[in-house]
């Protein structure tokens, strides 16, 4: 009980430090690192909550892959110190305040809710609770629908990903456009076709593309 | 530990990322702060479940990090594209849509 206390508020020292940093901190990487250690405290928090299956999946999943793809983009980015000042004078100071509204307003809500369960401990929940297996069950159960929504909605977030962040004619400068034809696989395409469109512009951009989407789809 | 513990430290979590996306002007740390708010989310969630002893919340808290992960990856797409066009990677200069 004492070790549970103690535990609760070491992690959640943690999970506000964390995400304190991440508002405070200038440079866009340490912001990134801060989360990641926000993430971990919660894991532990997520543990005390008897929440076995999504402590882990919060660390393997988020704190693992969704954290390495932030580091990557803000190493491709380049994290630019971005100054904290105001740039839009007065205006800029409504931010904390509505925050900080919004945080009383919550509070008010939570310390005044009728709901009985909220000021409790929680039910004693059998040993199981919270493993993969009941996970597991109650998604093929009770929740079936919203499981497939879910993976319906990954794969529509990556081949969004893909379309959003390829490469276009016209908007690359000429170097990256000369070196992505050089880097593409001869045969791929008609070279003919290219050349042609190469003349007319527009049209073009979208037929290599198509082409190297074909080519990477085929090796990947 | 009552769960009020729970839900008040999901509460201060929710109101620091708010206060961040109003107040950074970087995407890439807005969408940090967006996260922030989801997790406050799961903790409401996870605290919820207990408190009920259903494991229902722990199915939402596993959807709400799904839909993260499609957002990270929309919106990482995004300033990717941005970076790829030379824009200003600053929330404020964005403003070719403000009419």
């Amino acid at each position: 009980m004492l070790f549970e206390q103690i535990l609760f508020f070491l992690a959640a020292a943690g999970a506000l430090g964390g995400a304190l940093g991440v508002v405070v901190l200038r440079n866009p990487f340490f912001s990134v690192l801060a989360l990641v250690g926000h993430l971990l405290a919660l894991a532990v928090l997520f543990l005390l909550l008897r929440a076995e299956f999504v402590a882990a999946a919060q660390v393997v999943v988020y704190a693992g892959a969704v954290m390495v793809l932030y580091v990557f983009v803000v190493a491709y980015v380049g994290g630019s110190e971005e100054p904290l000042g105001p740039s839009l004078g007065a205006v800029r100071a409504l931010g904390p305040m509505l925050a900080a509204a919004l945080l009383a307003e919550i509070a008010i809500a939570t310390i005044g809710t009728g709901l009985k369960a909220v000021g409790s401990r929680g039910p004693e929940v059998a040993a199981g609770f919270g493993s993969p297996q009941a996970i597991g069950a109650l998604f093929m159960e009770r929740f079936l629908v919203a499981f497939e929504a879910a993976s319906y909605l990954l794969l529509l977030a990556a081949v969004a990903a893909v379309v959003l962040a390829r490469r276009r004619r016209g908007l690359e400068d000429a170097g990256g456009e000369r070196m992505y034809q050089v880097g593409r696989r001869p045969g791929t395409g008609p070279q003919a076709t290219d050349r042609s469109s190469d003349e007319q512009g527009g049209y073009g951009g979208r037929a290599i593309d198509k082409s190297a989407a074909r080519a990477s789809g085929g090796s990947a | 530990m009552s769960m009020t513990w729970f839900v008040v430290l999901s509460a201060f979590i929710f109101c620091i990322g708010a206060a961040g996306i109003l107040t950074r002007r970087n995407p890439l740390v807005i969408l940090l702060c967006l996260e922030l708010m989801l997790n406050a989310g799961n903790v409401a969630l996870l605290a919820f479940a207990r408190a009920h002893g259903d494991g229902a919340g722990q199915v939402f808290a596993l959807v709400v990090i799904a839909i993260a992960a499609c957002e990270v990856v929309i919106g990482l797409g995004l300033i990717v594209a941005m970076y790829r066009r030379k824009l200003p990677i600053d929330a404020d200069e964005m403003s070719e849509l403000r009419g």
